[in-house]
């Protein structure tokens, strides 16, 4: 390293010290942060050390913002050089990219709520599949003994009446993540939204009028959802 | 960088993948000031740093299909400009640069005793962080200007966390020791 680093190494920084510039830039998770803040408030060498970081921080921001900023040159010569590009032909996007590309579309605001419609509608796939589940154990022990003209698999007896839909809003501070991770559970997708703040989901699986209510009644008690309706 | 602008990044990326221009323009012109800055303070030529950012974005027009989103779109611009700053400068001929050397080499127009002169404590403080070895200027301003995290850092500079750390803490020592032959007390360290 440097001529000096002989005589650095002889005075090891502490953990908490090696943190500091991070803290000062706000880009410390919250674990950390809070080491730091305690340790700022009982050792006052680390605070002088601290207010100095702040110094170095400030004139760093300042020193590069006085840089300024490339000529338009860069940009023409950027764009010349995609232009002589060989032409590509597009890929069929992934299914991640339209779904990302599906939320970037919506407003901020919309896009919080869409990832709350995402986790209720995977709260929503995983009550089907439970209650369809519970409910064909139960159809196929009264064929089997009771010989009822029952159809085998109640998936061909629902199929008829076509997918289960509803009417969701998420909670504002619902994340794309959780969002997502509902529609997995759930096994469902946007097919509509946001009008009024309502997203249509549609579920894969057809169900009658009571699972349909209690699906959406256990969806309707997530963190990140505000309200969830059977829609026609 | 807020959740919403990340999102954004990637999907823009998403699109470039699809050979889409306007969605080049955009993540031009959202970041290529930054990448220019860190070029800058790297090269230390305003040409050369122009043509960096060039081929930072050319890159990227060309890569776009190969980003896996494992870390911010701004950590993968830096993570290009630094290796494309490092090939800049190991092309040029009166430096002879490889990372080690370019590592220990001060810059000798930055002479830090200019600032002895200078009463002000702030200008003295530009001068002196001028004056850091590229590998101490390449960390302040990521921590500092580019508000990276000690995981984007390691993942831009390509060293362990704990380097990570400990090397900025010795910049800073650094820093200090320029500060303080330049006649300039902080009381640290």
């Amino acid at each position: 390293m440097m001529a000096l680093s002989k005589k650095m190494l002889e005075q090891e920084p502490s953990e908490i010290e090696v943190l500091l510039p991070w803290h000062a830039a706000g880009t410390l998770n919250a674990r950390d942060a809070r080491r730091v803040e305690e340790a700022l408030a009982r050792d006052p060498d680390l605070a002088g050390q601290y207010a100095a970081i702040r110094g170095e921080y400030e004139e760093t921001i300042h020193l590069n913002e006085s840089l300024g900023a490339p000529s338009a040159r860069a940009m023409q010569k950027l764009f010349a050089a995609i232009d002589a590009e060989p032409a590509r032909t597009p890929a069929a996007p992934s299914l991640s990219s339209r779904i990302s590309t599906f939320f970037a579309s919506l407003s901020p605001r919309t896009l919080a709520w869409s990832a709350s419609v995402g986790a209720i509608a995977l709260l929503l796939q995983a009550g089907i599949i439970g209650a369809v589940l519970m409910k064909s154990e139960t159809s196929t022990f009264q064929t089997a003994s009771l010989s009822m003209n029952e159809p085998i698999t109640r998936e061909l007896g629902a199929a008829s009446a076509g997918p289960a839909h509803a009417l969701v809003r998420f909670t504002p501070d619902a994340r794309v993540a959780d969002i997502t991770a509902l529609l997995d559970s759930y096994q469902a997708a946007i097919v509509d939204g946001a009008k009024g703040g309502m997203f249509r989901l549609q579920f894969n699986k057809a169900m009658n009028q009571d699972e349909l209510t209690s699906l959406l009644g256990r969806m309707q008690r997530e963190k990140i959802v505000n309200l969830a309706v059977a829609a026609p | 960088m807020s959740v919403t602008q990340a999102a954004s990044d990637e999907v823009l990326i998403a699109r470039i993948a699809q050979g889409d221009r306007l969605a080049m323009q955009v993540l031009y012109g959202r970041h290529h000031v930054r990448v220019y800055r860190f070029g800058l303070r790297l090269v230390r030529d305003e040409q050369v740093a122009e043509d960096l950012i060039s081929e930072v974005f050319l890159d990227v027009w060309r890569q776009a299909g190969k980003f896996e989103g494992r870390s911010a779109v701004s950590t993968w611009l830096l993570a290009i400009t630094r290796f494309k700053a490092l090939s800049a400068l190991r092309r040029r001929k009166d430096l002879e640069l490889d990372e080690e050397a370019a590592n220990a080499i001060q810059d000798q127009s930055d002479d830090p005793e200019t600032a002895v002169q200078k009463k002000d404590t702030s200008e003295a403080l530009r001068e002196c962080l001028t004056a850091l070895s590229p590998e101490h200027r390449e960390i302040v301003d990521l921590v500092y200007y580019h508000e990276k995290s000690v995981e984007e850092v390691a993942e831009i500079v390509g060293i362990p966390e704990n380097t990570v750390k400990t090397r900025l803490f010795y910049a800073r020592k650094k820093l200090a020791e320029l500060l303080k032959a330049a006649g300039v007390e902080r009381g640290w360290p």
